[in-house]
C-alpha cells in the first residue's frame, strides 16, 4: 500500500490532467449504458405501438449517445495515456538521477542487465497501476453508485442486488485475482530481470564463452530461465482466464437474478413491463466499467514488485555525497593523502592501510607496486568514488569531502585502467572530456595521442563508430582514446592509471613523450607497472599490500635496494641475459 | 499476414485450431444466452406471463451463461499456451543463434538492443499468436454465425448488419497502414532507449569521472521523451482507428435500433425477435471491436518480430563444415598460408598476404604496432572470423571444414580484454571445463600467479567478483583469465597481451608457466614487451596487415630495423 501511494505520488505532476482522464472515463461509461439501456427501453416502448412523437426524446438520445461514445472513449484514451507517458518518462529521469550517485560503489552488487531491466521494463510496468488502476477504480466508483441509483428509482431490492453483484465484481474478483497472482507476478519481474542480466552477460561475453566451449551450458542456463518464465505465464494464463471468465459469469448472473427478482414486480404491476429489457441492459452495461479491475489487479503484485524493485535503489543511501556549502575548488590544487585507511565493503583486509604523502601543486608523482597493491584505489579516492575509512584526501589544502563531487572532478583529468568506451562514434568518446571543444581541440588532442594515423585512414574520420564498447578499433587504439579525452580535458591534476598498458614500445615513447609535455606544470599521479621514464618524476611511491614500503626519487630507490630494485632488475633481466 | 511470422506457428498449431474452435462455441453460447434472454422479458412484458411459467427458459438462460464463462476460461488458457510455447522456442533460438554469430556480430551491435529484442521482443509476440492470429478468423466465422442465425429470425435487420459490418475492417485496414511504420519506428525508439539505458549504466563511472553524469540525465530525458513521443503518436492512430470503429458499431446498433422501433411501432414486427437482435448487434461487432484492440497489439509484434527475424537470418560468420568428421589430433601444427582478411567498412585490409608457421611444440610472439592486426589474427585462428583469401590449416587440414565447436576444442585463448562472468572466482576460471575438480582449478591458478590473491580475498574461491571482475584490481582480472586457459588444456594456446597489466614480477610468473605450458603444444602470444617475446622461439613481425619478417631474436634484431625500433626499448635505452 504505501508502494502505491507513492506511486501515486507521482501522479501530482500533472494533477489536471489525471483528473481530466478519470472525467472522460466516466462519460464513455455513460455514454455506454445510455446506448445499451436507453436502445432497449426504445423498442419495448415501441413495442407497445405510442405515437412516434412519445419515442422521439429516446431516439434522440440514442443517437447523441452512439456519437458521444465512440469520442468519449477516444479522448478518454488519450488523455490517460499521454499522462501515464508523462509520468513513466519522469520516472525514469527519476530513477536516473538517484541511481547516478551510486555509482561506482553502491552498484557493484548489481548486474547492469538487472538495472537496465529496472530501468526499463519495470518503469514500464509502472503504466498498468496509472492507466488501469487508479482511474478505474474512480470510474468504477461512479458507475457503481450511478447504477444503484438507477436502480433504486425502482426498486430499493434490486438496486441492492445490483450493488451487491458489482461490489463482487470490482471488489471481490480484484482482490481474489491479486492474492492468486501476486506470487507469480514478482516472480515474472523477477525472471525476466535475470533472464536480461544473463542476457547482457553472454552476449558482451561470447568471445570468452565460445572459446572456452561454454556456450552450451549457458545456452542451458538461459534455457532453464526461459521455461520458468512460460511456466509463470502460464499459471498467469490460468488466472488471467479465471478473471475473465469470473467477469463475465457475474455480469450475466447479475442480469439474471435480477431478472428473477423483477420479473414477480413486473407481474405484480409495481414496475411497469416496458422497463425490463432497459434494466437487464443497465446492468450488463455497467459491468463495462468493473471489469478493467479484475485485469488490473492480476498485474498488481507485478507492478508492485516493479516498482518495488525501483524504489529499492532509489532508497540506498550513496556513499559519497556533497557537503552543504561547498568550497570552491582552488585552480592550480596539490593532492595530499594524510593517513589515509581504507577497505572495501565487504572484503576482509585493507586495500589501504596508513598511505601518506603528498603531490605539491605542479609536481610529479609515481605510484608502482605489485598487482593489487591498491594503487588504482588511490585514484578512486581522490576522485571520491569511495571516501576513507580513516584520514582524509587532500585537495589544495581542503579534503575533498567538503568540495562538490562535479567540481572536484572538474579539476582532475583521467585516464583509467577500465575506462569505458560509449557505442558511438570517436567524436562523441572525445567530446564527453569537454563538451564544447572546438574541431580543432579535438583534432590537437587526437594528434597528441598518437591517434592521427587511425582517424585518417577511417572512412568517416572522427565520425567513426567505435561499436559496442569501442570494440571495433584496436586495443592499443581504444587505450589512445582514452588518453585522448584526458588531453582534451585539459585540467589541473592528472590522474594516469596504466595509461600505457596496450601499446607498444614505440607508440608508447611517442605517447610517454605527448603525456610528459602535457604535466609540464601539472599536479600529475602516474601508476604504472612500468618502470619507464622514471627518472622525470619527482617522487616515486612503492605501495605493497596497501601500504607505502619505499618512497624517493628513481635514483634514491635503485640505491636501497629493495622492492623497486628488484622489479626494475626483474623488468631487466631479461634484456641482461640477451 | 507475415509469412516468416507465420511460420512459427507449426509447434503451436493445435492450440491456435483450439482457441478458434472455443471462440466459436462461445460465440453459439452467447447466441443461445441471448435467445432464452429476449424469450424471458417478451414473454413477462408482452405475454403477462409470471416467474413460473418463465422458470424453464430461466434455467436455459443460466446453463448457457455458465457454459460461455467456462469457455472464456478455456478459451485464454489455451490461446496464452500456443503463444506461450512458440516464443519460448523462439528465445532460445535466438539466443543460439546469438551464439552462432559470435563476437563479430555482437561488437557491431548494440547489447541493450540484441537483449530488448530477445526479452521484450518476444513477449511482443504474445498478443500477435494469443490474441491476434486466433481473431482473425473469429472475427469473420462469428459475424458470419450471428448472421446466419438472424436471417432466420429478421432479415432486414440481418442485411442491415451485415452491409455495414465489412466498413469497419476497411477503415481499419486504411488507418492500421498508416500507423504501421509509426509502431516500427517506437519499437526501434524502445529498444535504443534500453541500449542507451545500458551503455550509460555501464559507463556511469567513466561519465562520473569526466564530471558529466549528472548533465546525463538530461539526456536520459531527451531519450525518455522522444519515446513518449513516438509511443503516444502510434497511440493516437490506434485510438484513432478505435474511435472509427467504435463510432461505426455504434452508429449500426443505433441504427438498428431506431429502424426496429419504427417497425414496431407500425406492427411490421413483434417485441421478442426485436429484443434479440438488439442483443445480438453487439456481438455481432464485438469480435471486430476485438480484432481492433489486437491488431494494435499484434502489430507491435510484428514491428519487434522485424528485428528478430533479422538476427535470425544473418548468416554465421564461420561456415559449420563437417568435411573432416574424424578427430584431429592433440598436436597441433599450424599454417597460415597467405591469409587476407579485411573488415566490411575496413579502408584496407586488416591483413594481407600473411603465411606463417607454427610448429607444435614452439612458442611464437608475435609483436608489431598497435592496429596492426595481431588480435585480428587471433580472431582468425579462433575462428571468430574466416579469411576472405588464403588458408588456415592444422595439420595440413583446412580449419574451416570442421565443425567450429569442435575447432575450438583444441584452443585455449587469452584474449586481449577478456570478460569475466559474474559469479565467484572459481565459476569464472571453471568455464574452460566445467568438470574440472577444484584441485585442478587451483593448479591451474596457482600456474597463473593467482591463486596468492584468490586466498586472500574474503571467500577465496567462492568470492562473487561482481560483473566484469569489477571487485578484482586489473591485474587480478587478468591472471583469472589467464588461470581459466591453463585449466583448458588445449593443443593450441593463442595469448592476446596476456600479461598487459602486470607488474613485472607477476608477468615473469606467467610468463614461466607459459614456457612450461608451452612444451608440446603450439603457442601464439602477442606482446608488445620485449621481455614476454624475446624468449619465444620465433617472433613473427606484423607491419599493417603484412608480415615482415620472421626469426629469433638476434636474427631480427640485426635483420629487421621495425624490430629493432619496437624493442629498442625504453629498457634498452636506460641500460
Ligand atoms: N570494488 C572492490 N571491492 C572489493 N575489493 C576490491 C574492489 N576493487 C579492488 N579491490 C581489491 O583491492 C585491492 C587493491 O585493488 P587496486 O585495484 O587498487 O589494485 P592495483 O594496485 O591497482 O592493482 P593492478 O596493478 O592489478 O591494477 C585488490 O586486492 C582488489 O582485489
Ligand atoms: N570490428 C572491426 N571493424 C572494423 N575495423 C576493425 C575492427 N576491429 C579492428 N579493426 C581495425 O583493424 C585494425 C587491426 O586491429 P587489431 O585489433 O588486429 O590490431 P592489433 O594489432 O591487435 O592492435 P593492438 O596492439 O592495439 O591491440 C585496426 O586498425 C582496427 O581499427
Ligand atoms: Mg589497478
Amino acid at each position: 500500500m504505501r508502494v502505491l501511494l507513492r506511486l501515486l505520488g507521482f501522479l501530482g505532476a500533472h494533477p489536471w490532467r489525471a483528473a481530466l482522464a478519470v472525467l472522460l472515463g466516466v462519460a464513455t461509461v455513460a455514454s455506454n449504458v445510455g446506448l445499451l439501456a436507453l436502445s432497449a427501453f426504445l423498442i419495448a416502448a415501441a413495442a407497445l405501438k405510442p405515437e412516434l412523437a412519445a419515442l422521439s426524446v429516446p431516439i434522440y438520445l440514442v443517437r447523441f449517445f452512439g456519437v458521444s461514445r465512440g469520442f468519449a472513449r477516444y479522448a478518454e484514451r488519450v488523455v490517460s495515456h499521454d499522462v501515464t507517458f508523462r509520468l513513466l518518462r519522469n520516472l525514469r529521469i527519476w530513477f536516473y538521477e538517484r541511481l547516478e550517485p551510486l555509482a561506482p560503489s553502491r552498484l557493484l552488487e548489481h548486474h547492469s542487465g538487472d538495472l537496465l531491466d529496472r530501468a526499463v521494463e519495470d518503469v514500464d510496468e509502472l503504466q498498468n497501476v496509472y492507466l488501469r488502476i487508479f482511474s478505474p477504480i474512480l470510474v468504477a466508483a461512479f458507475t457503481v453508485s450511478a447504477t444503484f441509483a438507477v436502480f433504486w428509482v425502482f426498486s430499493p431490492l434490486l438496486a441492492f442486488v445490483a450493488l451487491g453483484f458489482l461490489v463482487a465484481a470490482g471488489v471481490g474478483v480484484p482482490l481474489l485475482v491479486d492474492a492468486l497472482a501476486r506470487r507469480t507476478g514478482r516472480q515474472q519481474v523477477e525472471l525476466r530481470a535475470e533472464l536480461s542480466a544473463q542476457l547482457v552477460d553472454s552476449v558482451q561475453g561470447v568471445q570468452d564463452l565460445l572459446a572456452f566451449g561454454a556456450e552450451k551450458e549457458r545456452r542451458d542456463r538461459i534455457s532453464e530461465i526461459n521455461r520458468k518464465l512460460a511456466r509463470a505465464q502460464r499459471r498467469m494464463a490460468l488466472i488471467e482466464g479465471l478473471q475473465g471468465s469470473l467477469n463475465d459469469l457475474l455480469s450475466n448472473l447479475a442480469m439474471l437474478v435480477l431478472l428473477v427478482l423483477a420479473i414477480p414486480l413486473v407481474s405484480g404491476g409495481e414496475i411497469r413491463g416496458v422497463y425490463l429489457a432497459f434494466l437487464a441492459l443497465v446492468i450488463l452495461g455497467s459491468f463495462e466499467a468493473i471489469t478493467p479491475l479484475g485485469s488490473a489487479f492480476q498485474f498488481l503484485g507485478r507492478s508492485l514488485s516493479a516498482a518495488g524493485r525501483l524504489f529499492e535503489i532509489a532508497d540506498e543511501e550513496p556513499q559519497v555525497r556533497d557537503p552543504q556549502n561547498p568550497a570552491p575548488v582552488p585552480e592550480r590544487p596539490g593532492l595530499e593523502f594524510r593517513r589515509v585507511t581504507f577497505s572495501y565493503s565487504n572484503s576482509g583486509s585493507k586495500a589501504l592501510d596508513d598511505v601518506s604523502f603528498e603531490i605539491k601543486a605542479g609536481s610529479r608523482v609515481a605510484v608502482v607496486g605489485p598487482s593489487g597493491s591498491g594503487k588504482s584505489t588511490l585514484a578512486r579516492l581522490a576522485l571520491r568514488f569511495w571516501d576513507p575509512d580513516g584520514g582524509e584526501v587532500l585537495l589544495g589544502g581542503r579534503d575533498v569531502r567538503e568540495y562538490a563531487q562535479e567540481d572536484l572532478r572538474e579539476k582532475i583529468g583521467l585516464v583509467a585502467q577500465d575506462t569505458h568506451i560509449f557505442n558511438g562514434t570517436l567524436r562523441r568518446n572525445l567530446l564527453l572530456a569537454r563538451p564544447e571543444a572546438t574541431q580543432r581541440e579535438l583534432e590537437r588532442a587526437v594528434e597528441a595521442a598518437r591517434l592521427g594515423g587511425l582517424v585518417e585512414s577511417l572512412p568517416e574520420g572522427l565520425d567513426s563508430w567505435v561499436g559496442e564498447q569501442g570494440l571495433r578499433i584496436s586495443g592499443g587504439e581504444r587505450q589512445r582514446l582514452a588518453v585522448a579525452r584526458a588531453l582534451l580535458k585539459n585540467a589541473p591534476i592528472l590522474l594516469l592509471d596504466e595509461p600505457t598498458a596496450n601499446l607498444d614500445t614505440v607508440t608508447e615513447q611517442e605517447l610517454l613523450g605527448s603525456i610528459r609535455e602535457m604535466v609540464q606544470d601539472r599536479t600529475t599521479l602516474l601508476i604504472t607497472h612500468r618502470l619507464v621514464g622514471m627518472e622525470g618524476m619527482d617522487e616515486i611511491l612503492v605501495l605493497d599490500k596497501g601500504r607505502i614500503v619505499e618512497r624517493g626519487t628513481h635514483a634514491e630507490l635503485l640505491r636501497s635496494s629493495g622492492l623497486y630494485r628488484q622489479m626494475y632488475d626483474t623488468q631487466r633481466e631479461m634484456l641482461a641475459a640477451a | 499476414m507475415d509469412r516468416e511470422l507465420f511460420r512459427q506457428i507449426k509447434p503451436a498449431r493445435i492450440f491456435l485450431a483450439l482457441t478458434v474452435a472455443l471462440g466459436v462455441l462461445g460465440a453459439a453460447a452467447t447466441i443461445a444466452q441471448m435467445t432464452f434472454l429476449s424469450e424471458v422479458v417478451s414473454r413477462v412484458f408482452m405475454g403477462d406471463e409470471n416467474l413460473g411459467r418463465v422458470e424453464g427458459l430461466i434455467f436455459l438462460l443460466l446453463a448457457a451463461i455458465v457454459v460461455r464463462a467456462a469457455l472464456v476460461w478455456a478459451r485464454e488458457v489455451v490461446g496464452q499456451r500456443g503463444a506461450i510455447q512458440i516464443k519460448t522456442k523462439l528465445r532460445e533460438r535466438l539466443f543460439s543463434h546469438l551464439m552462432r554469430l559470435g563476437p563479430t556480430y555482437t561488437k557491431n551491435e548494440r547489447t541493450g538492443e540484441l537483449v530488448s529484442t530477445a526479452v521484450e521482443g518476444i513477449e511482443r509476440l504474445d498478443a500477435y499468436f494469443g490474441r491476434y492470429m486466433p481473431q482473425v478468423l473469429l472475427s469473420l466465422l462469428v459475424p458470419l454465425m450471428i448472421f446466419v442465425y438472424l436471417v432466420q429470425v429478421d432479415w432486414i435487420s440481418a442485411l442491415l448488419l451485415v452491409g455495414s459490418a465489412p466498413v469497419i475492417p476497411i477503415l481499419m485496414i486504411a488507418v492500421g497502414k498508416h500507423s504501421e511504420r509509426h509502431i516500427q519506428r517506437q519499437w526501434l525508439a524502445l529498444s535504443r532507449l534500453s541500449a542507451y539505458f545500458l551503455d550509460t549504466l555501464q559507463g556511469l563511472t567513466t561519465l562520473k569521472a569526466f564530471g558529466r553524469s549528472r548533465a546525463e540525465s538530461e539526456t536520459v530525458a531527451k531519450v525518455g521523451e522522444r519515446f513518449r513521443k513516438r509511443t503516444m503518436k502510434v497511440l493516437r492512430y490506434a485510438f484513432a482507428s478505435g474511435l472509427v470503429l467504435e463510432f461505426m458499431v455504434s452508429i449500426a446498433i443505433a441504427l438498428v435500433a431506431v429502424e426496429l422501433g419504427v417497425r414496431l411501432l407500425r406492427g411490421d414486427i413483434s417485441f421478442q425477435p426485436a429484443f434479440l437482435i438488439l442483443l445480438l448487434a453487439p456481438e455481432f461487432y464485438r469480435p471486430l471491436r476485438e480484432l481492433g484492440t489486437h491488431r494494435h497489439a499484434g502489430m507491435e509484434g510484428k514491428a519487434a518480430s522485424g528485428q528478430i527475424f533479422e538476427i535470425l537470418n544473418t548468416p554465421a560468420p564461420v561456415s559449420g563444415g563437417d568435411a573432416y568428421p574424424r578427430e584431429i589430433q592433440n598436436q597441433l601444427t599450424i599454417r597460415l598460408d597467405s591469409v587476407r582478411f579485411s573488415y566490411p567498412d575496413g579502408s584496407r585490409p586488416a591483413l594481407s598476404g600473411v603465411s606463417l608457421d607454427l610448429p607444435v611444440g614452439t612458442t611464437t610472439a608475435l609483436v608489431g604496432r598497435s592496429g596492426a592486426g595481431k588480435s585480428t589474427l587471433a580472431n582468425l585462428l579462433l575462428r571468430f572470423l574466416e579469411p576472405s583469401e588464403g588458408d588456415i590449416l592444422a595439420n595440413g587440414l583446412p580449419i574451416m571444414g570442421l565443425p567450429v565447436e569442435n575447432w575450438r576444442e583444441h584452443v585455449a585463448l587469452v584474449p586481449q580484454r577478456p570478460h569475466l562472468f559474474y559469479g565467484t572466482v572459481l565459476e569464472n576460471i571453471r568455464l574452460a571445463r566445467p568438470g574440472a575438480t577444484p584441485e585442478e582449478v587451483q593448479r591451474a591458478a596457482e600456474l597463473a600467479g593467482a591463486d596468492g590473491f584468490i586466498r586472500r580475498l574474503p571467500e577465496g574461491y567462492d568470492t562473487q567478483i561482481g560483473e566484469r571482475g569489477a571487485r578484482l584490481s586489473g591485474g587480478e582480472a587478468q591472471r583469472v583469465a589467464i588461470a581459466r586457459a591453463f585449466l583448458k588444456d588445449a593443443p593450441l594456446l593463442v595469448l592476446d597481451e596476456p600479461t598487459s597489466s602486470l607488474d613485472p614480477k607477476s608477468e615473469r610468473l606467467v610468463r614461466q608457466a607459459i614456457e612450461r605450458l608451452s612444451k608440446g603444444r603450439t603457442t601464439l602470444i602477442i606482446a608488445h614487451r620485449l621481455n614476454t617475446v624475446y624468449s619465444a622461439d620465433r617472433i613473427a613481425v606484423l607491419e599493417d596487415g603484412h608480415l615482415r619478417e620472421v626469426g629469433t631474436h638476434e636474427e631480427l634484431l640485426e635483420r629487421s630495423t621495425l624490430y629493432a625500433g619496437l624493442v629498442n626499448a625504453p629498457e634498452r635505452v636506460t641500460t
